[in-house]
């Protein structure tokens, strides 16, 4: 029987490079409260969002994207030639296909692979996961791995439950070959039997009939959400630190998804995290960028000192799905 | 299985914990919203520690109609048996 070759990668993998991307313009709460009937201080007491970085009306998902890598890429000190696979998570490209990441690869001058995935606010996390197999697999030597989203594209402006919350804005890191364990083992999974808590208020068969009240946009059961992370993903960070053979006191920085202050306020509690581990809240000035909110908040953590290059880092994306993956990281 | 009492005493902990209020201020007639000023993210915390406290399940749907303590005291206990 002949016997096929097969592909065989580095031992380990680590984050290379890190890049970011905001929408241009800082929306303060007071832009957006009227169509709402709400308040700042209610949005702040709900949500800790002051203000959400929202993009130009001429920027495209794909620019914001582009405009990362190519920071990430500079980082890592290598071309998009360079790199053999592009993993876009994005919810908010908008065409069914073909998909963003072989036109964003273009426009960095790769021809690797290149494929978007849907995992709305744990994309980035399943992004690194799977970049991480594909380094150490062989099948690919630098992996760029981006979180976009131009959620203001998809909002409805007098919608309470999710809109206000969203930004603009993309992240991205080059995943390579490392020397030694730099990024921990992956602990993902979904739930879909809560598959309407987070969702597209129609389909695009309901829009196509008629059938549809409006333009689809976001929307979310908000106390069911707040339930779900705050409690349930807890016990999935805990699992990634033990996955990586660590302990909460060797973690120096907790850069969850910012979905909203007060899940991230009660994640830190329940995993009961040390009072020095410093944790990301860039949700305050940037607000929910779904994909490439945790790549913002690793942004922040290093721009304002409280993190740095070397440092280790508890990740954990999850949202509509409902899906969810966490994972120890060295910070590039 | 815990009498009424005990869920009440129970339920007012978690309440204080949450909100910072004094137990005794956790009464069967006072209003989760009105009385207490606790908005929807802070029922469904207590909520969930309530379920872990007396092994139950509230169902997220349930949780609207929870408008007093005295309605969750109820809810907890017949959800008990």
């Amino acid at each position: 029987m002949t016997t096929l070759n097969i592909s065989r990668g580095p031992e380990f993998s680590r984050i290379a490079g890190l890049g970011v991307a905001r929408g241009e313009n800082a929306v303060p709460n007071e832009d957006i409260i009227e169509p709402i009937n709400s308040s700042d201080e209610w949005i702040r007491k709900m949500t800790g969002i002051a203000t959400r970085v929202r993009a130009n009306a001429d920027t495209s998902v794909i620019d914001l994207a582009e405009s990362a890598s190519r920071d990430a890429l500079a980082a890592a000190g290598i071309d998009g030639g360079d790199v053999d696979a592009v993993i876009l998570s994005t919810i908010t490209y908008p065409h069914m296909t073909p998909g963003g990441a072989p036109v964003l690869a273009d426009r960095l001058g790769s021809t690797g692979a290149a494929f978007d995935i849907s995992a709305a606010c744990a994309g980035y996390c399943y992004g690194i996961g799977q970049a991480d197999a594909l380094v150490r697999s062989g099948s690919a030597r630098n992996v760029l791995v981006v979180g976009a989203e131009k959620m203001s594209d998809f909002v409805d402006p007098a919608d309470r439950t999710i809109s206000y919350l969203l930004g603009d804005a993309a992240g991205a890191v080059v995943i390579s070959a490392s020397d030694e364990p730099r990024i921990g083992p992956t602990v993902w999974g979904s739930d879909g039997s809560g598959a309407q808590l987070i969702r597209q208020t129609s389909s695009w068969l309901e829009v196509r009939d008629g059938e549809a009240e409006a333009f689809p946009t976001l929307y979310q059961e908000g106390p069911s959400v707040f339930k779900w992370a705050s409690f349930k993903m807890a016990p999935v960070a805990l699992q990634a630190i033990e996955a990586a053979g660590v302990t909460p006191d060797d973690i120096t920085a907790f850069i969850p998804h910012q979905a909203n202050i007060r899940i991230i306020d009660q994640m830190v509690k329940q995993i009961g995290l040390p009072k020095h581990v410093a944790v990301g809240r860039d949700i305050v000035d940037s607000g929910n960028t779904s994909a490439a909110s945790i790549p913002l908040a690793t942004e922040r953590l290093i721009r304002d000192g409280k993190a740095a290059s070397g440092d280790l880092a508890l990740q954990i994306g999850f949202g509509a799905g409902l899906v969810y993956a966490a994972q120890v990281v060295v910070l590039p | 299985m815990a009498d009424k009492n005990e869920i009440l005493a129970g339920l007012a902990e978690i309440v204080a914990e949450e909100t910072g209020l004094d137990t005794a201020e956790v009464q069967l007639d006072k209003s989760f919203t009105d009385d207490l000023d606790i908005d929807s993210l802070s029922m469904m915390t207590i909520v969930t520690l309530a379920e872990e406290k007396f092994d139950v399940r509230i169902p997220d749907e349930k949780v609207k109609d929870l408008t007093t303590v005295g309605d969750a005291v109820d809810f907890i206990e017949a959800a008990q048996s």
